[in-house]
């Protein structure tokens, strides 16, 4: 088993910080992940960053301005800006290189902040390869537009309704209520959701995400060094964010087409979103978990109903069963399954390099037993999966 | 050229994606694969299947009609690039299964459409309209879907 430990985590609440820089969010984070790994600056042999593209140089090149940030110790720095799985892919690299027996201990961290409203196309050049700058010029299509294909797809497939839609953010709005690092705790009532206003229809603004800012770091050791620390380690199991196998069915955020099924049938037949089902079944196997062993799981509910696709994708429950494990309160903490126990997007909002790694975050508290009114009993392994620009999917894995 | 005569005329949005100028029965311009029969949309230099990569690959005119697959009616403005009309009001982003080419491409709904009528599975047809009109009041002509 490929298995690394993580030894700290750290995190600001996610919210708008407009009188800070990314480097001091990023800083607070880091802070905080070395204290709870018991750990100095000193101790960091490499650091994974993930870019942050709204803050000017110190986002682009976060690696190098976190370290300037920090204090030079003359240590390796990179960056990575692979879309909503770019927090995956700072833990991605930063074991890949623990495992290779290069480094022990290495930060893994992004911070971001977000410009507010729709999340605006990174560079506005016209370039007839940029399909980004044309599906804002020609479609108008901004990432909600996106969500909202899905979740008129899962009303046609299974007649999923807006009240069910609604009933995520009112449920997730429950969990994050009681999670401090939750940019909104307050608690949401159905008809407040129901009556909020129309966005991309079938999804109204509770039932869409807020862009926003934050910082979340998590410090990976090897396992032999972890036993050493006077921490109490969890294992990272799987962190797997392959891009689409042709042909691919999704049309994605930046895409004006799907691939031609003419000459390759899709990869996993008979399934509405292969992709996420590969990542999501590909993270588990890597892991050596099976679905029915998972405790929990926080999944990326930027659209609300995009939580019940989710739950499919991992085989929590058969497609089109989502919705009614939810109203069984199967997905509540305190139910069987309880999905996304840190309130999720839906209470965060997406700071999107830094969002898997406050998910991971989520994932490390829950098994370490220690989010107090908001622990899932029990929780000994859990997934977390998100996706977002560039055809990234991602899912990890974290266990006891 | 005065400014007047200018005002008059229809541009389009992009080169190459859609037959130009303006007729009866518009269609996207994709490319095909002659090796594997796949299809591309926007056009491509070489075959896109990682099982092929054959170079040689054909500009072809796409299905004009396909199914309704899913959409979504927007009703905030984008922000830019988009360019939005004056009043901005809302509009359909649609994406249409196109049968022969087994592909889904997508567009704006055409703004004659009632957006309360678009359904899953629908019939949809290629027609070129205005999107906006540019800085030397030109009108900016793109694809879009319409029930038929």
């Amino acid at each position: 088993m490929k298995e690394v430990a993580i030894v700290g985590i750290g995190a600001v609440r996610w919210g708008k910080y407009p009188d800070s820089t990314n480097l001091q969010l990023a800083r607070e984070a880091i802070v905080q992940a070395l204290r709870d790994a018991n750990l100095t600056w000193k101790d960091i042999e490499f650091v994974v960053a993930g870019q942050d593209a709204y803050s000017g140089y110190p986002g682009i090149s976060a690696g190098a301005a976190i370290e300037e940030e920090m204090g030079f110790t003359g240590i390796p720095a990179t960056t990575v800006q692979n879309g909503c799985a770019t927090g995956s892919y700072t833990l991605d690299i930063g074991r890949a290189y623990i495992l290779a027996g290069l480094y022990d201990i290495v930060l893994c961290v992004a911070a971001a902040r977000s410009p507010g409203g729709f999340f605006p196309t990174v560079e506005a050049g016209a370039d007839p390869s940029n399909l980004d700058f044309w599906r804002y010029r020609i479609l108008g299509k901004t990432n909600p537009s996106m969500f909202a294909y899905q979740a008129v797809r899962r009303m046609h497939n299974y007649g999923t309704t807006e009240t069910d839609m609604a009933q995520v953010k009112v449920k997730n709005s429950k969990h994050g209520s009681l999670n401090p690092l939750a940019r909104y705790q307050k608690r949401f009532a159905l008809e407040e959701v129901m009556n909020s206003a129309m966005v991309s229809y079938p999804l109204r603004l509770f039932t869409v995400c807020a862009t926003s800012d934050g910082a979340a770091a998590v410090i990976l050791c090897s396992m032999k060094t972890a036993k050493k620390l006077a921490t109490k380690p969890v294992v990272l199991a799987s962190v797997y964010s392959p891009q689409p196998k042709y042909p691919s069915l999704d049309v994605g955020l930046s895409f004006f087409s799907t691939n031609s099924t003419v000459s390759t049938p899709p990869s996993t037949p008979g399934v509405e979103r292969p992709h996420e089902y590969e990542v999501c079944h590909g993270a588990l196997e890597r892991a050596g978990v099976r679905p029915e062993e998972l405790d929990f799981a926080e999944v990326y509910d930027i659209s609300t109903p995009m939580e019940f696709d989710w739950m499919e994708d991992i085989g929590i429950c058969k497609p089109g069963e989502g919705e009614k494990l939810m109203w069984e309160g199967a997905t509540t903490i305190g139910g069987r399954i309880p999905i996304n126990p840190s309130g999720g997007v839906s209470s965060f909002g997406e700071a999107y390099p830094a969002q898997a790694l406050v998910q991971v975050h989520e994932l490390v508290t829950q098994v370490r037993g220690a989010a107090g009114p908001r622990q899932v009993e029990g929780a000994k392994v859990g997934i977390a999966a998100n996706k977002g620009l560039g055809q990234y999917i991602s899912a990890i894995v974290v266990k006891k | 050229m005065t400014k007047k005569q200018a005002a008059s005329k229809q541009v389009t949005a992009i080169e190459g994606w859609f037959t130009w100028p303006p007729s009866e029965e518009p269609h996207l311009i994709g490319s095909r694969c002659k090796s594997c029969g796949d299809y591309f949309f926007p056009k491509v230099v070489a075959c896109r299947n990682p099982n092929c990569m054959s170079k040689d690959v054909e500009e072809v005119l796409l299905s004009r009609r396909g199914k309704l697959y899913t959409y979504t009616i927007n009703y905030y403005q984008p922000p830019p690039p988009y360019i939005p009309p004056d009043p901005f009001v809302p509009y359909a982003d649609v994406v249409v299964e196109l049968e022969k080419e087994k592909m889904k491409v997508q567009a704006q709904a055409s703004s004659s459409c009632d957006l309360n009528s678009l359904k899953v599975g629908m019939e949809m047809e290629l027609v070129l309209e205005p999107l906006y009109k540019d800085s030397e009041g030109n009108e900016v002509i793109a694809w879009k879907f319409k029930p038929v």
